[in-house]
C-alpha cells in the first residue's frame, strides 16, 4: 500500500471481553480530506477512533503514520503523532478561562496568559473560530465549549482532527458555522475524521464515507459517487429473519394519544419537537431511532419525570375517563389510576438499587403498601421468588444484591418487577440489551403476552430486525421529530433506516 | 453575554458596599456591647473602647495565627480535591512535636540560638503535619478509600499521637517541660524595631503582632500567587476541580493530590506548633488546642477557598475564639461564645450556596476519589 495516508489503520480487532467491537477494521486518513465515520449506535465508530486517542489499545492489527508503524499507548502519545480527538463530552474546567483551558497540561514553562491569548487569536483567525479567550466555561454555550477543545486540539499543534458526534448539541446554524470552519482546515491540510449517524452531514461535509456495521468495516466510497439510500443500505444491512411470535390482537382500544408534545433541556434545546401519535391497548408500538433522539425524554415526559413545554398527553383507561397526564407527578400519575411501567435505559442507574437483593427492590413499587410505619415483606418476597423461579433469574438467593448479579440477570429483575404490577400501558427502553438470545425471547414473549391481555406496549429498541419482528407499529423519530409511524408488518428496513436519518425520510442534502 | 458581564461589576460593587457597611456596623455594635458592659456614658465609651478595641485586636491576632496556619495548608489540600478532616489530628501532632523539637533542642544545645530553635520547631511540625497527611494520602488516593472517614481516622489518630507524645516528654522529663526563658521571647517577639511599633494606634494593631503572624501573611501570599499565577498552580486546581479533564490533559493526578495534601498537611501543623509556643507559653497543653483543627476546616469554607481572605478571616474567629475572655455579660453563659465561631460559618455557607456564584465555590471534585477507568 502506498504511504499517502496520514494515519492508517490496518485490520484493527478490539473485544470487550466476548463482544467484539471492531473486527477486522482497514481504514486511511488522507491529509486535506473530511471522512466520515458512519454507522448505526454500538457499530464500533467510537471505540475505533478511541484507539487513535490512546483510551484503548487494539488487540489484533497495527496503526501507521506516515507509513511508519507506531503503537500509541496513551493520550500523550496521541499527542505526539499529531492526532487530537474532540470526544463527545466536553473535558474542560468550568470555573477557568478559555485560554486557562487551553494551555493545562502543556510543559511551556511559566504561565503567560497573554501570550497564550495571542495565540489563540492567531488559530482563530485563522480557521474562522469566534471566541474570547478570558471567558470562562460555565458562562459558554455548548457550541462555544466545542470551540474551545478544537482549539485546545490545535493549540498542542495537532495535524490529525477526530470529532465524535460533533453536531449533536449544536443548532443548525452553529453546524454550518462548524462545518465552515472544518473546511477551511482541510484547506490547511489537515485530516479530520467526523464519527457521525447523520446522512444529511455526511452528504455535505465530507470526501469520502467509510461505513461500519456492528463491528465490522463495510467500505469506503466517495461521497460525490453515492446517495443517501445507498449509504443507508451499507449501514443498516440486509433483513435477518428471527421468527418472533407475533400473534395479532383484534380488540385494540385507544389508550395514549400525544398531542404537539414539545419538551426542552435545561439548555434549552429541544428534545421533542411537536410529538403526535397514539398508543393503543392491545398493540406494540416500537420506536426507533438513533441514540439521543428523544426516546429517553419520550418515555419520561409520559412518566412525569420530564417537564413538558407545550402539547398534551391524554390517557384513556380500560375503565373511567380520560385524563391528561402533563402537569402530573409520577406519584399522581400513579393514584390517578395509570399504571406506568417503565424501565429506564441505565437499569441500575434509576431502576433498582443495586445494594439490595431482589426483595428490596420489589418493594421500591410496592413500599406504600402496609400498616404504617411498616413495609410489607411478603408480598414482594412472593413476587421476587416468583421472578426467580419464573425467569430463571441466576443468584444465590433473594437477598443477593442485585449490583453482583450480571447484566442480564438484572435486567429480567427489573423487567419482571414492572411486568408484575400489571400496568395497562407498559414502557420498556432497550429491555435486551445486553441480553443473550435466549433471554431475549423470554422478554419478547412477555411482551406479547401483555400486549394480548390489553396492555398498551412502549418499545424502545435499538435493533431494527427485532422490531419489525416484534412490533405491530414502528414510530421513527428524528431529532426530536416524528419521522414517521409504519406498520411493522409490511415496512422495510431501508425504509426505516432513512426515517431515522432524516425526516419524513427525504434526502435533505 | 455584555449584560451578564455588567451584572457580575454590579455585584462586585454591591459586595464591596455591605462589607464596608458590615465592618461599620460591627464597629458600632462592638461599641455598644462595650457601653452595655461598662455602663459608662457614650462620651467616655469612645475613650474607653480604643484600648478595649486594642488588646481584643492583638489577642485576636494571636489567636489567628493558628488558626491562619492550619487553614492555608487546609486551602492548599483542598484545591487539590482532597477533603482532609484529619486537620485537628495534625494539628495537635505538629504542636507536640513541634513543642519536641524545640524542647530537646533547649535541653541538647550548650548555648540554643532562639532563630534556630523557631526553625527546627517548624521544620518538626511540618514533617509531623506531613507524614499524617502522607498516611491520609496514601488510603485516600493510592486505596481510593472514602475522604471523610479516614480523615476522621487521622483526626483521632492524630489527637491521641499528639497527646501521647506531650505526655511521654512530661512523663520523661519528671515535670511539666517547657523552655528557657530567653526561647520563650523569640516565639512570640515581633519582628518590628520599637520606634514602628510606637507609632500610636497603628503601630499596636499592625506591626506589634509576634513573628508567626508575619510568616503566616508570607505563606498566604506565596500561596495565592503560586495558585492563581504560576502553571502549575493552574494545573493544581485543575486536579481539584475537574480530575477527568487534568488527566486528559496528560497531568499526573496523583503526584499533585499527594505534594498538596502533603505540604498542606505540614502548613497545618505548624498551626499546632504556633499555638503551643505562644498561646500556651511553649508548655504541652493537651486542652487548649482541641477544636482549632475543626475551626480551620470551617475557616477554609468561611474564605471561600481564598488564601488572602484567610489572613483576615482567621483574625476574625480569633477574635471569636477569644471574645469570652474579654466580654462577660451576666446572662450569657461563657459556653455560648465558643460556637459563635460555628454559627459565622454555618451563615457563610447558607449565603455562599444561595448566591449561585460559580466562582466561591469549593472545588468540583473536592472530596471525590478519581478513578481513571470511569472517564
Amino acid at each position: 500500500m502506498d504511504s499517502c495516508y496520514a494515519i492508517e489503520l490496518r485490520n484493527i480487532t478490539k473485544r470487550f471481553g466476548e463482544v467484539v467491537a471492531n473486527r477486522d477494521i482497514s481504514i486511511g486518513l488522507k491529509r486535506g480530506q473530511i471522512l466520515s465515520l458512519l454507522g448505526e449506535n454500538g457499530s464500533g465508530k467510537t471505540t475505533l477512533m478511541n484507539m487513535l486517542a490512546g483510551i484503548y489499545l487494539p488487540d489484533e492489527g497495527q496503526i501507521l503514520a506516515d507509513g511508519e508503524p507506531i503503537s500509541i499507548r496513551s493520550p500523550k502519545d496521541s499527542f505526539r503523532y499529531g492526532i487530537g480527538m474532540i470526544h463527545q463530552h466536553y473535558k474542560l474546567v468550568d470555573v477557568f478561562t478559555a485560554a486557562q483551558n487551553i494551555v493545562l497540561g502543556l510543559n511551556e514553562g511559566g504561565l503567560n496568559i497573554k501570550e497564550t491569548n495571542t495565540r489563540v487569536q492567531e488559530i482563530c483567525d485563522r480557521y474562522g473560530f469566534d471566541i474570547d479567550p478570558a471567558k470562562k466555561v460555565y458562562d459558554m454555550s455548548v457550541s462555544e465549549k466545542q470551540t474551545v477543545e478544537i482549539i485546545k486540539v490545535l493549540y498542542r499543534g495537532a495535524e490529525i482532527l477526530i470529532l465524535d458526534e460533533p453536531t449533536a448539541v449544536l443548532t443548525p446554524q452553529e453546524t454550518q458555522k462548524l462545518f465552515a470552519i472544518l473546511r477551511n482546515m482541510r484547506d490547511d491540510n489537515k485530516a479530520i475524521v467526523i464519527i457521525t449517524h447523520k446522512l444529511n452531514e455526511v452528504l455535505e461535509l465530507s470526501d469520502e464515507v467509510a461505513v461500519l456495521r456492528k463491528g465490522t468495516y463495510i467500505g469506503t466510497v466517495k461521497t460525490a459517487e453515492t446517495t443517501a439510500q445507498a449509504l443507508t443500505d451499507m449501514m443498516v444491512g440486509h433483513a435477518v429473519a428471527l421468527n418472533i411470535d407475533r400473534p395479532f390482537n383484534q380488540n385494540q382500544t385507544e389508550r395514549l394519544t400525544l398531542k404537539n408534545v414539545t419538551c426542552y433541556d435545561h439548555e434549552q434545546v429541544k428534545k421533542l419537537d411537536n410529538v403526535t401519535f397514539t398508543v393503543n391497548g392491545g398493540e406494540i408500538l416500537g420506536v426507533a431511532g438513533i441514540a439521543g433522539s428523544g426516546q429517553k425524554e419520550l418515555l419520561e415526559s409520559i412518566a412525569g419525570l420530564y417537564p413538558v413545554a407545550e402539547g398534551s398527553i391524554e390517557y384513556t383507561p380500560p375503565e373511567g375517563d380520560v385524563k391528561n397526564l402533563v402537569g402530573m407527578s409520577p406519584t399522581q400519575i400513579h393514584k390517578a389510576g395509570v399504571a406506568l411501567a417503565f424501565v429506564p435505559e441505565d437499569r441500575l442507574g434509576m431502576g433498582l438499587v443495586g445494594s439490595m437483593g431482589m426483595t428490596g427492590n420489589m418493594m421500591l413499587r410496592s413500599w406504600k403498601n402496609g400498616f404504617g410505619p411498616f413495609v410489607d415483606r411478603k408480598g414482594p418476597q412472593e413476587l421476587a421468588n416468583f421472578i426467580w423461579n419464573d425467569l430463571e433469574v441466576v443468584t444465590p438467593s433473594t437477598e443477593f444484591p442485585v449490583r453482583r448479579m450480571s447484566g442480564g440477570n438484572v435486567q429480567k429483575v427489573l423487567v419482571g418487577r414492572e411486568i408484575a404490577s400489571h400496568p395497562s400501558v407498559l414502557m420498556s427502553a432497550y429491555p435486551v440489551r445486553g441480553l443473550d438470545i435466549n433471554t431475549s425471547y423470554a422478554i419478547y414473549n412477555l411482551m406479547t403476552e401483555q400486549k394480548m391481555n390489553g396492555v398498551a406496549v412502549l418499545f424502545v429498541g435499538e435493533d431494527l430486525d427485532v422490531l419489525l419482528e416484534l412490533c405491530d407499529r414502528i414510530l421513527v423519530l428524528c431529532g426530536g421529530k416524528v419521522s414517521g409511524i409504519v406498520d411493522a408488518r409490511t415496512a422495510t428496513k431501508d425504509q426505516i433506516g432513512l426515517l431515522m436519518t432524516s425526516v419524513g425520510g427525504k434526502e435533505e442534502a | 453575554m455584555s449584560n451578564l458581564r455588567i451584572n457580575r461589576k454590579k455585584n462586585k460593587r454591591f459586595g464591596i458596599l455591605i462589607c464596608v457597611a458590615a465592618i461599620l456596623l460591627g464597629i458600632l455594635l462592638a461599641a455598644f456591647i462595650y457601653r452595655l458592659v461598662s455602663g459608662k456614658p457614650f462620651a467616655s465609651v469612645f475613650r474607653g473602647f480604643l484600648p478595649w478595641f486594642l488588646a481584643l485586636a492583638v489577642s485576636a491576632v494571636a489567636y489567628g495565627t493558628p488558626l491562619m496556619f492550619g487553614t492555608l495548608g487546609e486551602i492548599l489540600t483542598e484545591k487539590s480535591g482532597n477533603l482532609n478532616l484529619g486537620v485537628e489530628g495534625i494539628m495537635f501532632m505538629g504542636g507536640a512535636f513541634g513543642l519536641g523539637g524545640a524542647y530537646y533542642y533547649n535541653q541538647l544545645a550548650s548555648n540554643p540560638n532562639g532563630y534556630v530553635a523557631i526553625a527546627i520547631a517548624i521544620i518538626s511540625a511540618f514533617l509531623a503535619g506531613a507524614i499524617a497527611s502522607l498516611i491520609y494520602s496514601f488510603i485516600t488516593i493510592t486505596l481510593r478509600a472514602n475522604q471523610n472517614v479516614t480523615g476522621l481516622a487521622l483526626s483521632i489518630f492524630g489527637t491521641g499521637v499528639g497527646q501521647f507524645t506531650g505526655e511521654f516528654m512530661r512523663v520523661k522529663a519528671g515535670s511539666y517541660i517547657t523552655l528557657s526563658n530567653d526561647l520563650k521571647d523569640f516565639f512570640i517577639m515581633c519582628p518590628f524595631p520599637k520606634f514602628i511599633q510606637n507609632i500610636p494606634v497603628i503601630g499596636r494593631l499592625i506591626f506589634g503582632h509576634g513573628i508567626f503572624f508575619y510568616l503566616g501573611i508570607i505563606v498566604a501570599v506565596i500561596l495565592a500567587f503560586y495558585l492563581n499565577k504560576t502553571r502549575s498552580g493552574l494545573y493544581l486546581r485543575a486536579v481539584g476541580e475537574s480530575p477527568a479533564t487534568a488527566d486528559a490533559a496528560g497531568i499526573n493526578i496523583s503526584k499533585y493530590k499527594y505534594l498538596a495534601t502533603v505540604i498542606g498537611g505540614g502548613i497545618s501543623a505548624i498551626g499546632g506548633m504556633v499555638f503551643i509556643t505562644t498561646i500556651a507559653g511553649c508548655t504541652w497543653n493537651h486542652e487548649g488546642l482541641s477544636g482549632f483543627g475543626w475551626l480551620s476546616v470551617a475557616l477554609v469554607i468561611f474564605c471561600l477557598w481564598r488564601p488572602t481572605a484567610a489572613i483576615w478571616s482567621a483574625v476574625l474567629f480569633g477574635a471569636l475564639v477569644d471574645l469570652y475572655n474579654r466580654l462577660h455579660l451576666a446572662f450569657l453563659p461563657d459556653e455560648i461564645y465558643k460556637i459563635l465561631p460555628y454559627v459565622v460559618t454555618v451563615i457563610v455557607l447558607i449565603f455562599s450556596s444561595l448566591r449561585n456564584n460559580k466562582e466561591k465555590q469549593p472545588p468540583a471534585s473536592l472530596g471525590l476519589a478519581y478513578f481513571r477507568e470511569d472517564r
